[in-house]
């Protein structure tokens, strides 16, 4: 082995301390990046398995009643690959202890072997056996949250009708990943079930015989999918179907997408900035670090090594503290990737995990790394280079400190020599220093956005369930009805207020850009559940036209001025032309307002209302709820604290919760860099504190050359930090937002507070873990060895 | 004294080193310090050269110009048929590289190298270098070869500064206060090792010291002052470093 590669492995070991906490930066950085790619990748891919081989259908058609000899019709259609036809419908489960009504999808199996498409994946119990009609297999969420087992009766009421089923079985299906209850946003396991019975019994119960009302069908490779969803309306139209949709659409894939492409946005987004700051840091340091080879390098210059030999050696030192770190982070990532994967398994309900690991941000993360450490090397190289080996070998010699005599005897008297020193090199090397001060500062920002990310959560469901929902509890009619029904809820004891609201489900059209979802019609001035502008300001409803939620106004490309289209899924169907007149801040969801009256009157339907908002006395809720459960028109009743607990809890395991594993991130990489920075401090101050000690003073004052050094930059590094953290709030924010949630970008002065204490606790221990190794350090050798 | 310009003429073909009103001011305007002003020397090849003079003179300034780690702010400085001050920072390390061997004043040695493995980083990139370890036998450390500079005493360290100059063979040694740390006994030990690289090698050798008995062992005593060269004495008789009085 060479000397020089000799020196590199010593000096790797002397710096350990400072080479561990350089690569941990680059590691977490790189970590995070392969992590959230092979977590998405992997998740993309188990979701595609899933869906294959549980054969989920292409295109989904809900029909009134269409006759069973119509599935060959839809099969023979050119671009369809397959078709089914089965019944499903509603059904409220009674389940004892429950005040308010339970409510559930019912679906139909084939009497005989397996489905066509749409097939379940069995957790537990057995299949349903023939036509046995009192048999049903039960969504497993649903079971597991209120204790049912295969072996217990379940007591349904299905149009009316009550009646006892067997459960045999208990099933998951990538149909059903997310069940929603109507007019909810969260998911509830708890709340809603999924039930699936022979299509014999399915028939029976919704009186459906020799029929069908939704037809699953399946595509063939390469067709057009808009063809086939035209060519199944036009069969369906006659039976009372109500427009074929595609995946994309349907409620539960729609969520999966939201939430994995919750996760690609972050992926994208959020890493990125996390890598750059990492890079950043790695920069300053590799910098500085070479700059303590001044001495070293001008003395391997005067015995006739080249540019090239010299830098290469740096080089080396460079890559293997990168590299390490990059590796490691990499094989990390994967693991972290891994077990991630397998928690959000459990979340997405996947029955099997498909890992996949692309090498792209693998090679990103090495490079990025790599790149930013010789970055920071070979600019001190240059600049070490460009000096001649005689006065790069001079480094070890006082530093000009000349031109610092200046501070006027006044601020000389007013400060002790410790203090002047600590004054002078702040002010002799600003370089140095702001450097110094650049990389503290990019650390508070990296944990100051992800603290006001964190509380933006918070605020957001503060601002989505007591600003904008004021309500209590939510009624939803089994469909539209007359508004007389608001005087019933009204004459309720406990009901303080009722307000009423016309939800209509639609497709929004803006030329090619759709959105299923449904327009909300409220009052002119709703006091229980309202649209906010970005002051949260309430906006009134105008007497025309649709207010449009932001992020609903962007997958819409459409802007206010300009004409939505509105094509009614319900009733006639009629496409509406609303022009678009403001857009709302609403934080969940994507809502479409429209003035009650207004959406009636383009519907000829005046004076109805699907649901109403109601405020309630608390004392008297069980009164209330119980008189709501026999009411025959209610068909689910809400809480609000219900809502906000699974908006909670989506928040909490799903995309969202990504959100305190890079918080925990940003945190490593902040105490990553103030550790760095009072390490480099200490390297560069060794000598002149043993000088120090050696002339007499304590080892308390003589850190203080140091300390005092370290906590001046650290406290000028906070109002930068607070800038930089306030912009960078907003691309980490962005990356947390989705369609299903959207997160506030503010950094606000507890946000700093917060940072600002994480970075003070942070330069606390790094300045402790200094001072504990110059206190122990032999003055004798600091300073015969120069450095 | 001003030496003339038919005996520069005379010297050209076989001076190593020719200087021409070398100058090195460092910094500027008030607080400008000229540390050469118009040195005027020729150093013929083989010989030994002792520099003498009081402290801040201008004797390290001027063996870092010629022995190519600095530059001058003026003047030339010749090494053969070559202007060092023409010559590109990669000729310089180039000509560093096959010509010259340092001992610094303050040793400079590698803190983080042992005494063999900072010979060694010299003889790596030499052409026809001593083993390293005949090198440190050669300044009597022979013993000492496995230990890092910060283990070893300050005259041990120049020792080792010393053996790393001589491992390569250099053409050209320069010594800036090699012997300053030393005891009479290592003292003469050092200097006779360089007497010895003199006369086996027939490098030229660059002394600078402040004990002026020193100067006894020399072909030639440059006496400087005030960055400037006061007087060059060829000596007739070369003492061995033995009788060299401390
Ligand atoms: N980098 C520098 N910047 C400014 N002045 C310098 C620098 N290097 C040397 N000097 C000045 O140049 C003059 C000559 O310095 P030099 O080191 O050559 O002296 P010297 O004769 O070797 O002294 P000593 O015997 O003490 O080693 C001195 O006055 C010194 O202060
Ligand atoms: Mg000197």
């Amino acid at each position: 082995m060479s000397p020089l590669d000799r020196k590199l492995l010593r000096d790797l070991w002397r710096i350990k301390g400072q080479a561990i906490a350089i690569g941990a930066v680059i590691a977490v950085g790189v970590l995070m990046l392969v992590m959230m790619t092979g977590l998405v990748s992997s998740l993309e891919e188990t979701r595609k398995a899933y869906y294959e081989r549980y054969r989920l259908a292409e295109v989904f058609a809900p029909v009134t009643r269409a006759p069973e000899r119509v599935v060959s019709e839809l099969a023979a259609l050119p671009g369809v690959a397959a078709a089914e036809g089965r019944v499903t419908g509603a059904a409220l489960v009674d389940i004892e202890g429950s005040a308010l009504p339970l409510q559930a999808r019912v679906v139909s199996l084939p009497d005989f072997g397996e489905p066509k498409l749409n097939d379940v994946y069995l957790t537990g119990g057995r299949r349903l056996e023939g036509d046995r009609t009192d048999e049903i297999l039960l969504l497993q969420g649903f079971a597991d949250a209120h204790g049912l087992v295969p072996g217990d009766t379940l007591r349904l009421t299905v149009r009316g009708a009550r009646r006892d089923f067997r459960i045999v079985g208990l099933a998951q299906s990538p149909e059903f990943l997310y069940v929603t209850a109507p007019g909810e946003l969260a998911p509830d396991d708890a709340r809603f079930a999924v039930i699936w019975m022979s299509r014999t019994a399915a028939e029976a119960a919704f009186d459906l015989q020799g029929a069908f009302n939704e037809a699953l069908l399946s595509m063939a490779r390469g067709a057009s999918e808009a063809a086939v969803l035209d060519a199944v309306d036009r069969i369906l139209e006659p039976y009372g179907g109500q427009t074929a949709y595609g995946l994309e659409d349907h409620v539960s894939n729609r969520f999966v997408t939201e939430e994995i492409s919750g996760l690609r946005t972050m992926s994208t987004g959020v890493p990125p900035i996390f890598l750059g700051v990492a890079a950043f840091l790695l920069y300053i340091v590799i910098s500085r670090m070479v700059e303590a080879e001044r001495e070293q390098i001008g003395l391997m210059k005067a015995f006739g090594y080249n540019n090239r030999e010299v830098g290469l050696h740096y080089f080396k030192l460079v890559i293997v503290i990168a590299a390490g770190g990059a590796v490691t982070g990499c094989l990390l990532g994967i693991a972290a990737g891994n077990a991630m994967a397998g928690l959000y398994l459990e979340y997405f309900k996947f029955p099997f995990l498909i890992f996949q690991l692309s090498p792209g941000p693998f090679i990103i993360g090495f490079l990025t790394s790599i790149l930013a450490a010789s970055a920071g090397g070979l600019f001190v190289l240059r600049r070490v280079f460009a000096l001649t080996p005689a006065v790069a070998m001079r480094a070890a010699a006082p530093a000009d400190y000349s031109g610092a005599g200046a501070f006027g005897s006044a601020l000389n008297r007013l400060l002790d020599q410790p203090s002047r020193m600590v004054l002078r090199r702040i002010t002799r090397q600003p370089g140095r220093m702001v450097g110094a001060m650049l990389g503290i500062a990019a650390g508070l920002a990296l944990s100051g956005a992800m603290i006001a990310v964190m509380s933006g959560f918070d605020e957001t469901l503060g601002i989505a369930f007591g600003v904008i929902d004021r309500s209590d509890v939510t009624v939803t009619f089994t469909d539209a009805r007359s508004d007389k029904i608001l005087l019933e809820l009204a004459r309720i004891p406990g009901v303080k207020h009722v307000e009423p609201v016309r939800m209509v489900p639609a497709v929004l059209r803006n030329g090619l850009k759709t959105h299923r979802g449904a327009i909300s019609g409220l009052v002119p001035r709703p006091r229980l559940n309202r649209a906010l502008d970005s002051d949260l300001d309430p906006i009134e409803m105008p007497g025309s036209g649709v207010i449009l939620a932001r992020p609903l106004a962007d997958i819409l490309d459409i802007s206010p001025g300009e004409m939505l289209t509105i094509e009614v899924r319900e009733g006639r169907q009629p496409d509406l032309q609303v022009p678009v007149v403001g857009l709302a801040d609403s934080l969940l969801g994507s809502p479409a307002y429209m003035d009650i009256a207004a959406i009636n009157r383009a519907l000829k339907e005046p004076g109805r209302v699907s649901g109403a908002y109601l405020a309630i006395d608390a004392s008297q809720s069980e009164a209330i709820y119980s008189r709501l459960k026999n009411m025959p028109t209610v068909a689910g009743v809400h809480l609000k604290d219900n809502a906000r607990r699974s908006f909670q809890q989506l928040m909490d395991s799903g995309a969202g919760a990504m959100r305190y594993v890079m918080a925990l991130i940003a945190f490593v990489i902040t105490f990553g860099i103030v550790y760095n920075t009072a390490r480099i401090a200490q390297a560069e101050r060794e000598r002149d504190i043993a000088s120090l000690r050696v002339i007499g003073f304590t080892k308390s004052e003589a850190s203080f050359v140091l300390l005092g050094e370290i906590a001046v930059v650290t406290l000028l590094a906070l109002p930068i930090g607070a800038v930089l953290a306030f912009f960078l709030t907003f691309g980490v924010a962005a990356g947390f937002s989705s369609d299903l949630y959207q997160i506030p970008a503010g950094f606000g002065r507890a946000d700093f507070g917060m940072a600002a204490l994480a970075v003070l606790a942070a330069s606390l221990l790094s300045g402790w873990l200094v001072k504990r190794d110059t206190d122990r350090t032999d003055l004798v050798s600091a300073l015969k060895s120069k450095e | 004294m001003p030496v003339s310009q038919i005996e520069i003429s005379e010297n050209l073909h076989e001076a190593i080193y020719r200087t021409v009103g070398l100058t090195k001011v460092y910094g500027e305007g008030a607080a400008a310090v000229h540390a050469l002003r118009g040195v005027d020397l020729v150093i013929p090849p083989g010989e030994i050269v002792v520099l003498l003079g009081p402290s801040g003179s201008g004797k390290s300034t001027l063996l870092n110009i010629i022995g190519g780690l600095d530059r001058g702010t003026d003047g030339e400085a010749w090494f053969e048929d070559q202007n060092l001050a023409d010559m590109s920072d990669a000729e310089l390390t180039i000509y560093r590289r096959d010509n010259v061997g340092f001992v610094f004043q303050f040793y400079n040695l590698m803190p983080s190298l042992t005494a063999r493995e900072n010979v060694e980083l010299v003889t790596e990139i030499a052409d026809d270098p001593m083993d390293p370890g005949e090198a440190l036998a050669l300044v009597g450390l022979h013993e000492r070869t496995d230990h890092f500079p910060a283990q070893l005493s300050g005259g041990e360290q120049q020792r080792v500064a010393i053996a790393r100059a001589i491992a390569k063979r250099p053409r050209v040694l320069f010594c800036d206060e090699p012997t300053g740390a030393l005891d009479s006994k290592t003292g003469r030990a050092v200097l006779k090792v360089l007497k010895e690289v003199n006369e086996t090698l027939g490098s030229t050798v660059l002394i600078v010291t402040h004990a002026a008995a020193t100067a006894d062992m020399a072909h030639r005593v440059i006496h400087f002052a005030d960055g400037d060269v006061r007087e060059v004495i060829e000596n007739e008789t070369q003492a061995d470093p033995d009788e060299i009085e401390w």
